[in-house]
């Protein structure tokens, strides 16, 4: 397959239009509109898919609730502040136990913030993205091709747990071009090959409940626990990351996404600059792979965690390696995206102390160890 | 090889889409690329800059703080990128909107009457007074002649490939302002 030329949130589109996605529901947002855009063109040559941009993000949920149920293939997409008038929506598809996929390119924030690429929706993202005790499956890209072929997949695996999956990209994925191999189009999923608990019309047949309330106690609880076994089935099974140089590194970071893909370029210029700087990326933040993170904890000196926040995933990190390496956080806030240099020196920093001397745990902002932005920077003014 | 090139200037002179013919050429000639815009809240007459990356190997950072080289195709492009150019990098700017000199002494600096030129070809089109529209393109060539990341027929391929079907009669203009612009740059190792 020949390579094309794809902005991030058009190539998602796609990726989804070639899954087979049936439906989508949105609203517009920046740094996420062109999805929407692509899909508002696209879909309509698609005879029985439907495009709808609904009158808030609200309605838009609700909308993806509905079509779940039905056992239909669907996709919503949104930026931060989106994303957060969503999670009653997104609470329910989870308590109903129906597949769904969702896009976020997080923007800057909190509340309004800007539309600049940031990675402030770790904790609701994997932690919170609604009320109730679930966790949906949060596969985060570094480039436009891991988008398209996360979410390509996404809606598989959406339907084999029925659970909601998030691709958690940020304003710099779907925003830039880079080559991309798309992946071969499938066609719609057909009437037989629909879930057999969708809600298709109950003629000649019992009728089928999807709800999300259970009045009673114990049986809430027993919805809960089966809910939960489910979780920890794709904790087992559906651990994803890429790692760098790893194997004799003395200093690991750990970052996701858009930094993720950043800290790569920071171990190239370390490993030529003769330190033995690694590099783990995690793909899936939930779950999150604390094993693996753990067995290199054992034999690495130092961990640096580099995110786009004020320290989201570190805490994971910190409860992954349970203390058996100093765990040090660098972060850019309101949307600064970290460049290579800056991440250097902090790895320099490390490097240049006995192990460990850095690492004080009364130092913690209790988001983990803040690094002071420095001042004057000339990228605060909008360079991307 | 690793080449990070900004591309800057107001709205509407063609910033992004040259950088987006950049990214093409590299594509189609096997080099791994990132193109990447700013995006703030822009308008025709404001600022748009993006940063193309292009490289024999996958890209990490899709952006630089010191870019190898720059065009700026207005006079706060220059001020802003002036100061950010890598040591011994590249700058090119259109010497028909910026009347002041370049400070630093460390780079390589092409001075390029874009417009002025533009304007020739584009009247030699239209029977009129010409316009800028072709003004990107020949900073373009500027920067692919002084440089060795692509050959300048990889961009006229990308040019012929990706100018919007409704500008096809500007094609060949668009050649002519490639080659005029890489006619008035030395490569590098010259």
């Amino acid at each position: 397959m020949a390579k094309e030329l794809w902005k991030g949130n058009e190539a998602i589109a796609e990726a989804a239009l070639r899954a087979g996605v049936e439906a989508y529901f949105g609203y517009p947002i920046t740094p996420q509109t062109e999805l929407l855009e692509y899909m508002a063109r696209e879909i309509p040559k698609y005879p029985g898919r439907v495009f709808l941009q609904a009158e808030s993000e609200l309605a838009a949920v609700n909308m993806v609730y509905g079509a779940a149920c039905a056992g239909v293939r669907v996709l919503s997409s949104s930026s931060s502040p989106g994303i957060s008038l969503m999670t009653e929506g997104l609470s329910y598809i989870a308590g109903t136990e129906v597949p769904a996929v969702l896009v976020d390119i997080m923007r800057g924030g909190p509340g309004l913030g800007n539309i600049m690429p940031s990675q402030g929706d770790y904790f609701q993202m994997t932690k919170s993205l609604g009320h109730g005790d679930f966790h949906p499956i949060v596969l985060a890209p570094s480039t436009v091709q891991e988008a398209v072929d996360l979410t390509y997949g996404a809606f598989e695996l959406a339907e084999t747990y029925r659970t909601v999956v998030v691709i958690l990209a940020d304003g710099a994925i779907g925003q830039m071009m880079e080559p991309v191999v798309m992946p071969p189009a499938r066609p719609v999923m057909t009437e037989e090959e629909r879930a057999d608990w969708a809600l298709r019309g109950a003629k000649d047949r019992e009728r089928r409940i999807l709800t999300s309330l259970h009045m009673n106690a114990e049986g809430l609880e027993r919805m809960n626990l089966g809910l939960q076994s489910k979780l920890a089935r794709i904790q087992r099974n559906e651990l994803r990351w890429q790692e760098t140089m790893t194997d004799d590194a003395e200093v690991l970071m750990v970052a996701f996404g858009t930094a993720g893909r950043i800290c790569s370029s920071v171990v190239q210029s370390a490993r030529r600059a003769g330190l033995k700087v690694g590099l783990l990326r995690p793909i899936s933040l939930w779950p999150f792979p604390e094993q693996r993170l753990l067995e290199l904890a054992e034999r690495v000196q130092q961990i640096l965690v580099v995110e786009m926040n004020a320290g989201q995933m570190v805490l994971d990190v910190k409860a992954a390696v349970a203390g058996r390496a100093p765990v040090h956080f660098y972060g850019r806030l309101g949307g600064v995206v970290p460049l290579p240099d800056e991440i250097s020196q902090q790895i320099d920093k490390l490097v240049s102390q006995p192990a460990g001397a850095g690492y004080k745990t009364g130092a913690s902002n209790g988001f983990g160890h803040a690094t002071v932005v420095p001042a004057g920077d000339a990228r605060a003014e909008g360079r991307i | 090889m690793q080449l990070e090139i900004v591309i800057s200037g107001f709205g509407g002179q063609g910033a992004l889409f040259a950088g987006q013919l950049l990214a093409y050429a590299g594509m189609d000639n096997d080099k791994h690329v990132t193109w990447i815009p700013s995006y703030g809240p822009e308008m025709r007459g404001g600022t748009a800059n993006c940063t193309v990356v292009v490289s024999d190997d996958p890209i990490g950072s899709p952006l630089v703080r010191q870019p190898a080289a720059v065009i700026a195709l207005n006079l706060p492009s220059v001020d802003k990128y002036e100061g950010l150019v890598k040591p011994g990098g590249l700058l090119i700017y259109n010497s028909s909107l910026v009347e002041r000199p370049v400070y630093r002494s460390d780079l390589r600096v092409i001075a390029v009457p874009a417009n002025d030129i533009s304007q020739e070809e584009t009247s030699a089109v239209t029977g009129d007074a010409g316009d800028p529209r072709l003004a990107n393109v020949v900073m373009l060539g500027a920067l692919v002649q002084a440089t060795d990341v692509l050959p300048l027929e990889a961009i006229e391929a990308a040019l012929a490939a990706h100018l919007p079907q409704r500008h096809m009669r500007w094609l060949e203009p668009n050649r002519i302002a490639l080659r005029r612009g890489a006619a008035l740059a030395t490569p590098e190792t010259a």
